[in-house]
């Protein structure tokens, strides 16, 4: 059985502060690690390896990313953790990708491995962009179910998963058959410590790095290229309006306070 | 070539595109007079040094050939009614039929609502979709859309747009509507942008610009799908006020149907239907608290005054994050939206996505300590202060 867990680099602050002055950024040594809900994707990935190694069977966990040569290290990180392997698509023909370029990286990356994948776990969204879009469209191309927003992995029983969702009215309980795609919400797991057997092992795993060229990407599909949507201005928001000041002691502001929240009922 | 292009003609080298960039995407080279701007390899095309560039010597640059016949060809805005477990269609379908409405009476195009219901569903949907702003209903109810499957339904609204060519479809960025949208999205092979705050549309190209909160700060983005089509975004619910429906409305019903090909894959073993009560997404009162509270220890504190206030409670991401408060309580883009008549907002900095879900909010008190926080711009009115004392001293106010 093969399992592809998806990972984002993303920034580790997804504050990013204005100098109030300049009105620009304020960059700082913002260091790259794992999307939070990615690292759940992994241990849940790693629970059901662990799983299926107590029945005696192995279970291949490979991190897929699409990211700069240095989302390598996170890859390893994940490696330390007990993922098995690890692929980057890193390229600056992947550059600049929306949601629907970044899958179809992916789909390439997933139909490069030749082995069938019976598993892919992505993260539900990513922190730094918070679209959500990316694992229903892996399911999409790859054409597998989906089951977005998992909150506990009930079980996978022989090719049936079965998991809880939450959906808009409450919570959900489904299950299907692999393959499939699952994403998954942070709170599902928290993702282990890497061992001190782990660290040393991830140090000469195999973790490939592959260009577009490499799985055989569209060129016309990829990055920049493949992506239909395209921002055309980013900008700091401007106040609406002023808010109005409320002065005074502390009794005061409290009688003033009182008096808008009763109007504001009415 | 796509990229991101710099005119060395236009650019003055004065820097401010570095300045503007997060990801050490552009650089200055040369030495004055000489000195101009040039991207790096970190580049991740967002746009901020277009914005930013005071002589417009930057662009986005994109090989695509848009076939101006065959965009031509797209027509009409569509907004997926999204009904409930009793078969309701939900507040944030009504309101993108609103906006809809708007934006196709600036552009001259129909508007369509969607609805895909179980075939037992009574057929009173169309009428206040109508009443709501679609002049056309697209409707099919068959037992396998009864069940909300994210794949039933993108399978059904591909077979949809296919030969009817939409030029947008709107989706409500619920749950569901988040999942299904990338899952139309990919098998149409075009662009969707999620969670949009603002929608507007070019009257004569039809172009859609959808701004949503980006880069996890206090960025706006606007993002455009040029050349393909539908144009797809998804809403928050709450961001577009409900429309007047009007009984008087006149439109076409068109029954269509789901092709036999289609099959659920995902079996449903059961559900539970959470507490309506304990949402705050509809709760006329809201208390909202965030970092800037201090302490887990001042949370009963809140809740005291959320009781005094006759309010639920709400807060901020990180405080969830921190385990103060459990995720139905998170106000903002990754958390619930709201709309509530008061929402009075204590120790919260005013982070965009914070600021994206309280948008549908009539009056917004805000109390925090620094004087250029955020949430002052979307407040009417202010307190700066220590929340704590001032919590303490309305409390007090409230009780006597």
């Amino acid at each position: 059985m093969r399992i592809v867990v998806c990972v984002k680099a993303v920034p580790s602050t997804t504050e990013v502060k204005m100098d109030p002055v300049t009105n620009t950024i304020v960059r700082d040594g913002r260091q790259a690690v794992v999307n939070p809900f990615d690292a759940t994707a992994l241990e849940l990935a790693l629970r059901i390896k662990d799983e299926r190694a107590a029945a005696g069977e192995h279970v291949d966990v490979t991190v897929l990313s699409m990211g700069i040569p240095d989302t390598e290290r996170l890859l390893r990180d994940c490696i330390a953790r007990g993922a098995d392997d690890g692929l980057l698509l890193s390229d600056r023909a992947f550059a600049g990708a929306d949601t629907l370029a970044t899958a179809y990286a992916l789909t390439c990356g997933i139909e490069s491995m030749g082995a069938p994948v019976d598993l892919v776990i992505c993260g539900k969204m990513a922190v730094d962009g918070d679209t959500a879009q990316i694992g229903p469209e892996l399911a999409g191309a790859l054409d597998v179910p989906c089951i977005a927003g998992v909150e506990r992995l009930v079980e996978l029983c022989g090719k049936v998963l079965s998991a809880e969702r939450a959906t808009d009215a409450g919570r959900e309980f489904v299950e299907v058959e692999l393959p499939a795609v699952i994403t998954v919400a942070k709170d599902a797991a928290q993702l282990r410590m890497p061992s001190i057997a782990g660290v040393l092992a991830a140090e000469d795993a195999p973790v490939a790095v592959r260009t577009a060229a490499d799985v055989k990407a569209d060129p016309t599909r990829t990055g920049l290229a493949g992506s239909p949507t395209q921002v055309v201005r980013s900008f700091v928001p401007e106040r609406a309006h002023e808010a109005v000041p409320v002065e005074g002691t502390a009794a005061e502001q409290a009688a003033a306070l009182a008096t808008l929240i009763e109007e504001a009922c009415r | 070539m796509s990229g991101l292009m710099v005119d060395r003609e236009l650019c003055i080298g004065c820097g401010r595109c570095v300045k503007a960039c997060a990801s050490a995407g552009i650089e200055l080279v040369g030495e004055r007079p000489n000195r101009f701007a040039r991207p790096t390899d970190s580049c991740v095309f967002c746009g901020s040094c277009v914005d930013a560039c005071p002589v417009d010597a930057i662009s986005i640059e994109k090989d695509e050939r848009a076939d101006a016949a065959e965009l031509a060809s797209y027509a009409g805005i569509w907004v997926f009614a999204q009904v409930d477990d009793e078969g309701r269609v939900l507040p944030v379908a009504f309101e993108l039929l609103g906006r809809a409405r708007e934006l196709a009476a600036e552009r001259g195009c129909r508007v369509s609502a969607v609805l895909g219901e179980g075939a037992e569903a009574p057929s009173a949907n169309e009428e206040l979709l109508i009443a709501a702003g679609a002049d056309e209903v697209l409707v099919c109810r068959d037992e396998r859309l009864a069940h909300r499957d994210a794949e039933v339904f993108a399978r059904w609204i591909c077979d949809l747009a296919r030969p009817r060519k939409p030029e947008a479809i709107l989706y409500g960025a619920t749950a569901f509507g988040r999942e299904l949208a990338p899952g139309v999205a990919v098998r149409l092979q075009t662009g969707l942008t999620a969670d949009c705050t603002v929608l507007a549309m070019d009257p004569e190209t039809g172009l859609l610009q959808q701004t949503r909160p980006a880069f996890g700060g206090n960025l706006m983005a606007t993002i455009v799908c040029p050349a393909h089509r539908p144009q797809m975004a998804t809403v928050r619910p709450g961001v577009f006020a409900a429309p007047e429906f009007d009984s008087t409305r006149m439109g076409t019903v068109s029954e269509v149907s789901l092709d036999d090909s289609v099959v659920p894959r995902v079996r449903v073993l059961g559900y539970e239907t959470a507490d309506a009560g304990a949402s705050i997404a509809d709760a006329e009162r809201l208390l909202v608290v965030g970092r800037g509270i201090g302490s887990k220890k001042n949370l009963p504190l809140m809740r005291e005054l959320a009781d005094a206030l006759g309010a639920k409670l709400g807060c901020t991401r990180p405080l969830v994050e921190s385990g103060w408060l459990e995720y139905p309580h998170q106000v903002g883009q990754t958390g619930v939206s709201v709309a509530p008549k008061l929402l009075v907002s204590l120790g919260v900095s005013g982070a965009i996505q914070h600021l994206a879900g309280i948008g549908g909010a009539q009056t917004v008190i805000a109390v925090n300590d620094d004087p250029d926080a955020p949430i002052f711009g979307a407040a009417h009115y202010k307190v700066v202060g220590d929340c704590i004392e001032v919590a303490e001293a309305l409390l007090e106010t409230l009780h006597s």
